[in-house]
């Protein structure tokens, strides 16, 4: 059976405060796309790790999903390539590292991939998301629900380059 | 008691260099050294943030959610929270047997858990250490250096922990966020179709494992001097073993040894953990630090995990694993290995035994059975306790009439390895660090010697450009006098001159 074409994987600790981020976007893009069933998997888990290469198999495009901390900006929309980095912990991985991972385990290219960062502001355990993060996301399903009508990297491209 | 280089004896006018967080270790922690104007080493510290706030976290939800809630303490080994807050449940709920096919699917699923967090270990996180040294280029030392140089390697490494994932999949029911195990037993059994896909592949998943512990003797031999002294130091040793005294991470009893090889205590009933066991606060540490109560702190502090549990057994139940089992053992010649770096040959040994497990399973029908759950007498106090991939994980809960977690005590494998990863980076400061000017390969020594035991530092978040690593030079007034710092895209700069 032929996957989606484009996989979404979005991360996080959903009880940690803004950390929810990348799972609750998911669950909410995954709504606003049941509409073009077959066209996006969404794939969440508490951390992107090595096996997050092999959800890319197969794909045109993907998707990755993430609160940041490191952001002036409500939300960043760019894209990525694979890249030897220093990143790599057991507690997760870059996505430029999980490309970087595709291409050494398939020995071939990665899908043109891009990566969402949604700011957050607090992450505590048993708190829970933040106003302001829930605004942010807001934003950034808005940028979806662009992002899902050309689901093309040329397009997305684009909207990268305009953000 | 304070260890050796614990507490400095004169504080005051020594340098504080700070590891900021450790990077390559899950969550987040932080090393102190006390240097004098020599370089000389005066005091060692690791600072790891523990999980107290999770247990209050927990605290007045009701008991049938924990197996899921707990699940968030850590992102690398859910599967273990989630199954040792299970197996407390099974007492709370009066579950004293489970149904074969609710232990053997928990065992599946336990043993999934194992293979793929040691093969992330190995094939991810140490390898980059073990292959190219630990002196190395910084920029070098990562998973997709090693693919570069050794691509075998790091393939199999991402279809092994996939592998694993799948049968976590399958025994959980879901990828993240599984519901598999509930109090008293398992709310699915495997279909046949599931059953089927997995044995397909178990079998390339014992080959590979074999090679794993092949590669990772080879690299042992082949530097048995280094591997053997790095970080090395004598301990008690603490696991589970079976009811014989063959390994086994899912259920047994405690099992205790000196750093001769003694047994200190065998088969000790894990519900009553704290006649054995307790632990010292200390005023530096948020962390507690454990030790066997017969001997008290000084005396009593142990290890655990994979080098322990290796040794710890008397067998391995599985063939291949038990011959590697037996060929590690007598590479200590009689008494228990304590070198740090034996650690990542252990992890192997016990990587293959789950991949033998999980096959040996596979082939077992109870797998599809349909009788999945038991109740008993309602109790108000439970226990659970599992070997994680680190090593012992104890969860015990208090409920009230109410169904409510009234109190929740949860001593991970990190915090029993606590005095133990003290210990290590100490010996390591002792043997590189004194005396001479710090570099960023030298402070790799210390996580290379904390990356063996294969810390969890709790899980915290994890948001996009959050794990920089900083060293800071500070002077007795607080003033910073160099930094060399690792940006979140890996990156080793010297922003103050030297």
């Amino acid at each position: 059976m032929t996957p989606p074409r484009v996989v979404v994987l979005g991360w996080g600790n959903p009880s940690r405060g803004d950390d929810a981020l990348g799972p609750e976007f998911l669950v909410r893009a995954e709504a606003m796309a049941a509409g073009a069933p077959g066209a996006f998997e969404f794939v969440t888990d508490f951390q992107l790790q090595p096996e997050h290469a092999t959800d890319l198999d197969g794909r045109d495009l993907a998707l990755f999903v993430d609160a940041s901390r490191a952001l002036a900006t409500p939300i960043a929309f760019t894209e990525v390539e694979p890249r030897r980095d220093a990143t790599f912990t057991t507690h997760g991985m870059s996505p430029a590292a999980v490309l970087a991972a595709f291409r050494a385990a398939f020995g071939r290219e990665p899908p043109a991939a891009f990566q969402l960062a949604i700011a957050g502001v607090g992450f505590e355990l048993g708190t829970a998301m933040s106003d302001e993060a829930e605004r942010h996301l807001v934003a950034a399903l808005a940028l979806f629900a662009r992002l899902a009508t050309t689901p093309s990297a040329a397009a997305w491209r684009r909207f990268a380059q305009s953000a | 008691m304070s260890f050796e280089l614990e507490t400095a004896a004169q504080p005051a006018g020594l340098r504080r260099v700070a590891i900021d967080p450790v990077s390559r270790v899950e969550g987040h922690g932080k090393v102190t050294i006390l240097l004098d104007a020599d370089d000389r080493v005066h005091q060692v510290r690791l600072h790891i943030v523990e999980f107290r706030g999770f247990e209050r976290f927990v605290q007045g939800r009701p008991y049938w959610e924990l197996p899921v809630m707990v699940q968030r303490l850590c992102g690398i080994c859910p599967v273990s929270h989630h199954l040792a807050a299970a197996k407390a449940l099974d007492v709370i709920v009066g579950a004293t047997h489970l149904t074969p096919t609710a232990e053997k699917i928990r065992r599946l699923m336990h043993y999934g858990q194992i293979l793929q967090s040691h093969a992330l270990h190995f094939f991810h996180l140490a390898s980059p250490d073990l292959l190219f040294g630990f002196d190395s280029d910084a920029a070098k030392r990562n998973i997709v250096a090693v693919a570069a140089q050794y691509p075998d390697i790091a393939r199999k490494g991402v279809l092994l922990r996939k592998f694993g994932q799948e049968v976590i999949r399958v025994t959980a029911g879901k990828r993240v966020h599984g519901t598999g195990a509930i109090p008293g037993g398992v709310n699915k059994a495997l279909t046949r179709e599931e059953r089927d896909a997995l044995q397909a592949d178990a079998y390339t998943m014992i080959g590979w494992s074999r090679e794993a512990v092949a590669l990772v003797k080879r690299l042992h031999f082949a530097n048995a001097s280094l591997y053997n002294s790095f970080a090395a130091f004598r301990s008690n040793l603490l696991s589970l073993v079976a009811d014989d005294g063959a390994l086994d991470l899912y259920h047994g009893g405690l099992r205790a040894r000196d750093a001769g090889g003694k047994l200190i205590f065998d088969h000790v009933d894990y519900h009553r953990y704290w006649d054995q066991i307790t632990e010292e606060v200390k005023p530096w540490s948020y962390m507690k630090f454990p030790y066997l109560r017969t001997l008290g702190p000084d005396e009593g502090w142990y290890k655990v995990g994979p080098l322990v549990r290796v040794q710890n057994c008397d067998h391995i139940p599985t063939p291949l694993a038990d011959a590697e089992r037996r060929e590690f053992v007598d590479f200590g010649g009689g008494t228990p290995i304590h070198a740090t770096l034996a650690y990542h040959w252990a992890r192997m040994i016990e990587m293959l035994f789950a991949a033998e497990e999980i096959k040996a399973l596979l082939h077992d029908d109870d797998l599809l059975g349909d009788d999945l759950v038991v109740k008993g007498e309602r109790q108000r106090r439970g226990v659970g306790v599992i070997e994680a991939p680190r090593g012992t994980l104890i969860h015990h809960y208090r409920i009230n009439n109410n169904d409510q977690v009234m109190r929740a005590n949860l001593i991970v494998s990190t915090t029993h390895n606590n005095q133990a990863l003290n210990e290590a980076i100490r010996q390591v400061a002792k043997r590189y660090l004194d005396g001479r000017k710090l570099t960023e390969g030298l402070l790799n020594h210390i996580e290379v010697a904390i990356r063996a035991f294969d810390p969890c530092l709790s899980c915290a978040t994890h948001a996009l450009g959050q794990m920089p690593l900083a060293v800071d030079l500070v002077d007795a007034e607080g003033t910073c006098l160099d930094r060399l710092q690792r940006g979140s895209d890996g990156a080793v700069s010297q922003p103050l001159p030297t």
